[in-house]
């Protein structure tokens, strides 16, 4: 059978709302996390998808710097994380909510 | 079936079996490396797509330096399955009943789609000499403007990341 778009769409569809279902279910804030960054890369798959099946180059370098963008996030989020943690002493997320306090 | 639709069953099974792995592991170790696997499985569906550049930069900058990253941060806090925390069992089928309608809505929105077929032609826009081509003539700013980006990101992460000096004065105060 060969593979259509519709494939692909279903392929990153899936991805990103496994990602979304993590994100909603785990209390670890890294693994959280995590799941933002398996987000971005299924709209990454979807975008090399689409950009091959139009033939255009501006969905790949749109890709790249979706990446750019996401190892600066990184940096940044993992670095607020460590912060809380050494005040606080845990990434759980109900304990961090409470900071507010 | 040919190569191609055998190599993208496989890719996808593994992808999806290994987000799977992310969300459900207990250890958050296991997690990082089942996303690896993820990112690896991604990265060959970019290979059989004939976006070469994208599938390296995908391993390097993805599995082999976010990913190691997150690995340092899990190992200095020293987090394994016995600390792990847990939602209630009822906020996780409420989140993976959420997470299920939101993957209904979104197909529904796309299932009318015309269905193209992908591997019509193997096409060179993947290849880095053509993205070079692109990248330096019509988005050279926003190149420049990453590098900006990355500058201010790591100025930020190191502002962020230094432990606070202590305060003698209040100590005495008291």
């Amino acid at each position: 059978m060969p593979v259509y778009s519709t494939h692909y769409l279903f392929l990153s569809l899936l991805l990103f709302s496994i990602g979304i279902m993590g994100a909603l279910m785990r209390r670890n804030a890294i693994i959280i996390f995590m799941c933002i960054e398996l987000m971005l890369n299924s709209v990454n798959l979807l975008l090399v998808a689409f950009s091959k099946m139009y033939v255009d180059i501006n969905a790949q370098l749109f890709v790249f710097f979706i990446m750019v963008v996401a190892a600066a996030e990184v940096a940044v989020g993992l670095a607020v994380i460590v912060m809380m943690y050494r005040k606080v002493h845990s990434v759980d997320i109900n304990i961090l909510n409470r900071l507010k306090h | 079936m040919n190569l191609y639709d055998t190599l993208f069953w496989f890719l996808s099974a593994v992808a999806v079996g290994c987000a799977l792995g992310v969300i459900l592991s207990r250890n958050p170790v296991n997690s990082v490396l089942f996303l690896i696997a993820t990112f690896f499985a991604i990265s060959g569906h970019y290979f059989i797509m004939n976006a070469q550049f994208l599938a390296i930069v995908n391993i390097i900058v993805y599995a082999g330096a976010i990913m190691v990253l997150f690995l340092f941060v899990i190992m200095l806090m020293n987090l394994n399955a016995d600390v792990e925390p847990q939602k209630g069992q009822l906020i996780q089928v409420a989140g993976v009943i959420s997470g299920g309608v939101l993957f209904l809505v979104l197909i529904a929105a796309v299932h009318k789609a015309s269905p193209m077929p992908v591997d019509k032609q193997s096409i060179d826009i993947g290849l880095i000499n053509n993205l070079g081509k692109v990248l330096f003539k019509e988005y050279v700013l926003p190149f420049e403007i990453s590098s900006v980006l990355f500058l201010s990101a790591m100025i930020g992460a190191v502002v962020i990341g230094k432990k606070e000096p202590a305060l003698p004065a209040e100590g005495e105060a008291q």
